[in-house]
């Protein structure tokens, strides 16, 4: 194996009821031994319940040089937070 | 051999030197993510081997633990099968005696878990969730290399042909041990056949069958591995980590 295997992207789900989070990325030549070396490298302390793994080729994923364009905007927008509202007296975790 | 002594010793002993000759794989493997696959792998082996022959000094009864028992035999005192000491050759024949060991050990292990006796019991119960791993793990890679590239298939049918030999051993009977091995071989062919058979490999013809290792009787691989293995126990008795 002089060429290396192509790129995985893994996401573990911690406890059931949470989402799957991305964990990191591993080299495997297919999904079934990809889900294997998942298995292997980010479960080995019982991290998870559940292993996805996506080929890190069919994630399409925004690019850094449209920051400004993608995430600036919705800085100057503060009326989408929920700090307009009177937080009624005994409701400790709103 | 006889009984539960000689079986704990011969189980552990399997575990044992399969563990160390995984081992070697460290760094080595084709890439990262098996390397620690295959060192995972090892240590599931190393755990199962110190149980067992934790159990093993206990049963004997002489005051040797599993230190004792792994470090300061030598090699006829050893009762692993030959299948576990064979050199690792390529990374088709370690596949290919890793496919085979976990192929007996999963229904080793299942039938121990379901056996009289509570400690091996034990052991068996957690060890055949390892094992199950071990061959899905060989299963994979016997698939891809069997029906890979031509390259990839010779080698996989050559290093099967080498290693298919050494299985046989596996089942002979074992006088007072709480498994029968001789009933363990239906439920190996029923986890190999199938798989050969996907990787466009054949099942080698049974033939020269050699044995000895549950005697004492191994080949010469043995006293090397054991060497290294052993070195800094007896160099440095007691010596701990």
């Amino acid at each position: 194996m002089t060429e290396q295997s192509p790129l995985w992207e893994v996401f573990v789900r911690a406890r059931r009821g949470l989402a799957h989070t991305h964990v990191g990325s591993l080299h495997a030549p297919d999904a079934e031994l990809a889900l294997r070396n998942a298995r292997d490298l980010y479960t080995r302390r019982q991290e998870g319940v559940s292993i996805w793994v996506v080929s890190a080729g069919a994630i399409t994923a925004s690019s850094p040089d449209e920051k400004d364009a993608f995430f600036d905007p919705a800085a100057d927008k503060v009326y989408r937070h929920p700090t307009f509202y009177e937080v009624p007296d005994g409701v400790a975790h709103l | 051999m006889n009984g539960p002594f000689d079986f704990a010793l011969a189980l552990g002993d399997d575990a044992l030197i399969a563990a160390q000759r995984l081992g070697d794989w460290t760094s080595r493997a084709p890439e990262m993510e098996e390397d620690v696959a295959l060192t995972n792998i090892a240590l599931d082996q190393l755990g199962a081997a110190r149980l067992l022959l934790t159990y093993a000094g206990e049963l004997e009864g002489a005051g040797r633990d599993e230190d004792a028992l792994a470090y300061l035999r030598d090699d006829r005192e050893f009762r692993n099968c030959l299948l576990v000491e064979l050199p690792n050759g390529d990374f088709a024949v370690t596949v290919a005696k890793l496919f085979f060991l976990s192929a007996y050990q999963l229904p080793l292990y299942a039938a121990l878990a379901g056996c009289g006796d509570e400690r091996l019991a034990a052991i068996g119960a957690k060890a055949r969730k390892e094992s199950a791993y071990h061959l899905d793990h060989a299963s994979l890679w016997v698939r891809r290399l069997g029906d890979g590239t031509a390259e990839s298939h010779r080698r996989m049918q050559a290093a099967v042909d080498q290693v298919w030999p050494y299985v046989h051993e596996l089942f002979a009977p074992f006088p007072g041990a709480p498994v029968d091995p001789t009933t363990l071989r239906a439920a190996f062919d029923a986890a190999v056949d199938p798989v050969l058979a996907e990787a466009t490999l054949a099942r080698p013809a049974d033939g020269w069958a050699p044995a000895g290792g549950r005697d004492g009787l191994h080949t010469e691989h043995l006293s090397y591995l054991l060497t290294e293995m052993q070195v800094l126990h007896r160099a440095h008795p007691g010596a701990q980590w």
